[in-house]
This record gives structure tokens, C-alpha cells and sequence, in this order.
């Protein structure tokens, strides 16, 4: 691990301050940074310490929505009464990720950030557009297994890792930033980037912005909601396919449905495909079959992952089944 | 490949001010770990599990994978269960930190040090301190009854040798389930 400079921070406007010094990294879970540093893959010049500052709390909103702090622990998260019982595909989809001592370290605004499991962006010796731009993507044509077959480029088809990200999307949060020019808020939706021509940038974050917390609208009444993982291994591994379902059926009929992929994107993937194909339709597996189609009918898959095309569509269906078999 | 590389470390490494020896970067602060207090000074590079093994001589919490996968390195933090290997030392002032060390001693055994003994959940011993820390904390975390749920919520403790049935067996009895 490359040497740097470390100050803790008890106030944003520290922590801002430091932040927009290039070579410049938060930290406050540490579980994607510290593992990363010690590859060799992040090497900060300096690192600021913002766990401490007072952004670990979760609070209802006057308008029914939900405001989650960004250094919040995702297992404090996770099993937070408001979030088990309206935002049902959050606490499983943070459940479903990581390890139990993982989850009490890596936090909220932490996992939004979460770097990519690329054997090739992990391992120092071998191109990688993401981490050395202009070196090539050595995953396209290699180990690819688990990468991505959605929203790739000819120079990058990392996958994003995160659980949590997938349920974000489906409820449509939206992630607030305070830089060295102010406070913004971000629709989850526009927070990550395509990798396109420059697969370093994954997200329209600046030096120096730091999530401040993130919010969840209202939940829609009688609508359910639902995280399905699909791995290798039973527990503790990633997704190779995952989907976040939030339906609400009124008399046989989809009344409002939000759906993302995990596990087959570059970034979390919201499938406004899929809704808009559900939208008025019965609640029926052929329904939620050509649904499934469409979310994945711009899938370009790799030479050793095409079984995602497939397994991410059963997982759709059967996140569908099961959110609406319930409602 | 040596080029772009070069090039990202002076992008990355430009802009903080002079370069400082190790020496400088060295942080002073305070660990409390097992209800005594440690004045230290730290290379802030240095994790929990190294001070806690290297620096304190604690060396009852082991290093496996030092990348957060197997958790052999498993201590509290404020009573929650933690990697200690991705955490940096320096992060933690004012925070109590608990390693196996102070959970039992010979002849006063924690109930759950004593079901692992009784139900022989261990072969090589490296993982047992950070099983151990790890059930020690999963008996106040919600966690359903059964050996699956059990299963499920140690799933970040790995044991190369496969104790896995007796290690269940053993936190189950801990839990008082049958």
C-alpha cells in the first residue's frame, strides 16, 4: 500500500475542502477502498476520514418519504423498521449482499461507489481502460464469466457489484451532494455512467462532492416489493443476475411497476423496457415473459457470460411472480 | 504499461502538498481494546488487525485473507462484528474495540467459547477467534431460529477445514435452540 496523508473530518465543509484536492479519498466503511488500496489499484495521496461526521441517521420525511444518512451501516439499514415494512427490496437486497461484518462497515453512500469485481480492474499486472485508461479492456475475449451484457462498450464491460444499488433504482432514490459549489440532488438514475469512452468515470460525482444522504419517495400504497439474487454460492457472493421488482396490482391489472437488474450491467439497471411493456397488463407470467424480453433485448453478451441472457430474464419472472402472487 | 501508470500516480499525487517522510505521516491517538487504553503512533496505513497483531501482541485474532473474504480477522467495534483487516487503525480513537482476547479466559469461558469446545467445532483452529467473535455477536443481531438462518448469518466466517456442521451445532446451543 502506497503512503498517504490521513486527517479525520467532523464537519462537510472539511471534509469538502480536502475532498476537491486531487489524489484526494473519502473513507468510511473502507470495505471497497482498504481492499483496493492494498492491491495497489487506489493509491490515494491522501485520504479523509468522514465516519464521523453526522450523517448516520435515518429520519421519515414530512412527505412520507424516507431520508437515509450516507455514513449509515448497511446492516443498521437493512433491518430498520421503515425500510422492512415499506421498502421491503431495500432491506433484502442489503441482506442479500456481503457478509454480516461487511454490512456493519460499509455504508449508504459508500456502496453507491462501489468499485467493480473485475479480476482484471483488481490485478495491477494486466490493461484495464478502467483503472490505466488507453491500456484496452483485457476482460473482452478473456475471463468474463461474470461481467456485464448490458450498457458495455468496446472498452469496458465491468459490472457493477453493488445489491443495494439494484434496489435503489427500482424505488427511485435520489442521492444528495454537497460540493465546493453547493448542495444538488441527483436522481439515482443519472448518478452512474455508461462506461462509453471513458470507463474511469462511473459516476457524474466532481472532486470534492460528498454524499451527503439519500431519499426515498413516499411508498405507493399496496404496493409490494421484491429483491431476487441469483450466484454461484447460497450466501455471501455476487450476483450473477439479480432483479428488484416494486408492483402494485389492482384488480388483476399492473397498476405501477419499477424494475432494475443487478448482476448484467455496467451500471444499476432500470428497465423502463420492461415497465412500460407491464404497465395496464394482467399480472401473468406470459406477461412478465415478454417483459423479461424486453428488458434484455439490447443484451450483448460475451464470449463466456450468454447464460446471463437467460437467467436474467427467469430471475425477472420470477421476481414478478413473486411480488405480485403476494400482493 | 510502466507509462500510463506513471502518469495516473503524478495525477493522483499532485496536489497535497510536499511529500512528507513516513515519519511525518505518523498519526498519534488512543485505542481502548479490551477495556484498556493504548497511546500509539500509527503509519496511518496500518489496519486494525496488524496493530492489534503486530503492535499489541493480540495476536489471537488471525490474518487469512486480508481482503475481507474469509474473516478469520473478525473482532467488535462497539459491539458490532467487523473485518479488522479493512479498516485502518487510525479510524478507530474513542471506539471500543473487543478481539478474542477479552471475550473468556481459561477457566472462565464465554458460553459460546465453551459450546465450540464441547461440540468440537474446530479442526485447525486458525478461523475458531473469528468464529467465535463472529457468534459472539450474532447472539444480540436479528437472526432467525433455524440452522439455515445461522448459516446464512456466518456465511463471512470461512473454515478451510469444514467444521461447519459442528460450528452451527455449537451456536445453536449457545442461542439456547435446540
Amino acid at each position: 500500500m502506497q503512503s498517504f496523508k490521513f486527517h479525520r473530518v467532523e464537519d462537510a465543509l472539511s471534509a469538502i475542502a480536502a475532498g476537491a484536492k486531487s489524489g484526494t479519498r473519502f473513507v468510511a466503511g473502507g470495505t471497497t477502498l482498504l481492499d483496493l488500496m492494498k492491491l495497489n489499484v487506489e493509491r490515494p495521496a491522501q485520504v479523509i476520514d468522514i465516519s464521523r461526521l453526522p450523517l448516520d441517521k435515518i429520519a421519515p420525511l414530512g412527505d412520507g418519504g424516507l431520508k437515509i444518512g450516507a455514513t449509515v451501516r448497511n446492516s443498521a439499514l437493512a433491518n430498520h423498521p421503515i425500510v422492512q415494512r415499506d421498502y421491503a427490496v431495500l432491506s433484502q437486497a442489503l441482506l442479500a449482499g456481503a457478509s454480516g461484518q461487511l454490512r456493519n462497515m460499509a455504508t449508504t453512500g459508500g456502496n453507491l461507489l462501489q468499485r467493480t469485481r473485475c479480476m482484471y480492474f483488481r490485478d495491477t499486472a494486466m490493461p484495464c481502460n478502467k483503472r490505466e485508461p488507453g491500456t484496452g479492456c483485457s476482460a473482452i475475449g478473456g475471463a468474463n464469466r461474470t461481467l456485464a451484457i448490458l450498457g458495455t462498450s468496446e472498452h469496458c464491460i465491468a459490472t457493477n457489484p453493488s445489491d443495494m444499488n439494484v434496489a435503489m433504482a427500482a424505488l427511485e432514490a435520489t442521492i444528495h451532494v454537497r460540493g465546493i459549489n453547493g448542495e444538488r440532488s441527483i436522481p439515482i438514475a443519472d448518478f452512474h455512467l455508461l462506461p462509453g469512452n471513458t470507463p474511469e468515470r462511473e459516476t457524474v460525482l466532481e472532486p470534492g462532492d460528498l454524499i451527503t444522504h439519500v431519499t426515498l419517495p413516499p411508498p405507493l400504497p399496496a404496493s409490494r416489493s421484491f429483491y431476487l439474487k441469483l450466484r454461484d454460492r447460497a450466501s455471501y457472493e455476487f450476483a450473477l443476475a439479480s432483479a428488484a421488482v416494486v408492483v402494485r396490482v389492482a384488480e388483476g391489472r399492473i397498476a405501477h411497476v419499477r424494475i432494475a437488474l443487478g448482476g448484467v450491467g455496467t451500471k444499476p439497471w432500470r428497465s423502463t423496457e420492461a415497465e412500460a411493456l407491464l404497465a395496464g397488463e394482467p399480472a401473468a407470467e406470459a406477461v412478465f415473459r415478454r417483459a423479461a424480453d424486453a428488458a434484455l433485448s439490447g443484451a450483448k453478451p460475451q464470449s463466456q457470460n450468454g447464460f446471463k441472457l437467460e437467467l436474467a430474464r427467469r430471475c425477472l419472472v420470477h421476481a414478478l411472480k413473486q411480488a405480485t402472487e403476494t400482493a | 504499461m510502466a507509462k500510463p501508470e506513471i502518469a495516473a500516480r503524478a495525477r493522483h499525487r499532485d496536489d497535497v502538498g510536499p511529500a512528507e517522510s513516513a515519519e511525518q505521516r505518523e498519526v498519534a491517538l488512543t485505542l481502548r481494546v479490551n477495556a484498556r487504553e493504548h497511546p500509539l503512533r500509527l503509519d496511518p496505513r496500518t489496519t486494525l488487525l496488524d496493530c492489534l497483531r503486530e503492535t499489541l501482541a493480540l495476536t489471537g485474532t488471525k490474518k487469512g485473507c486480508d481482503h475481507g473474504q474469509c474473516g478469520a480477522c473478525t473482532v467488535h467495534v462497539n459491539g458490532k462484528r467487523v473485518n479488522s483487516c479493512l479498516t485502518l487503525a487510525v479510524m478507530h480513537e474513542g471506539d471500543e474495540i473487543t478481539t478474542i482476547e477479552g471475550v473468556g479466559q481459561p477457566g472462565a469461558l464465554h458460553p459460546v467459547q465453551a459450546a465450540f469446545v464441547e461440540h468440537d467445532a474446530y479442526q485447525c483452529g486458525y478461523c475458531t477467534s473469528g468464529q467465535i467473535m463472529s457468534a459472539v455477536a450474532l447472539l444480540g443481531e436479528p437472526c432467525g431460529p433455524n440452522d439455515a438462518d445461522v448459516r446464512e448469518s456466518m456465511s463471512g466466517n470461512i473454515c478451510r477445514c469444514g467444521a461447519y456442521p459442528n460450528i452451527v451445532a455449537a451456536i445453536q446451543q449457545a442461542r439456547g435452540k435446540p
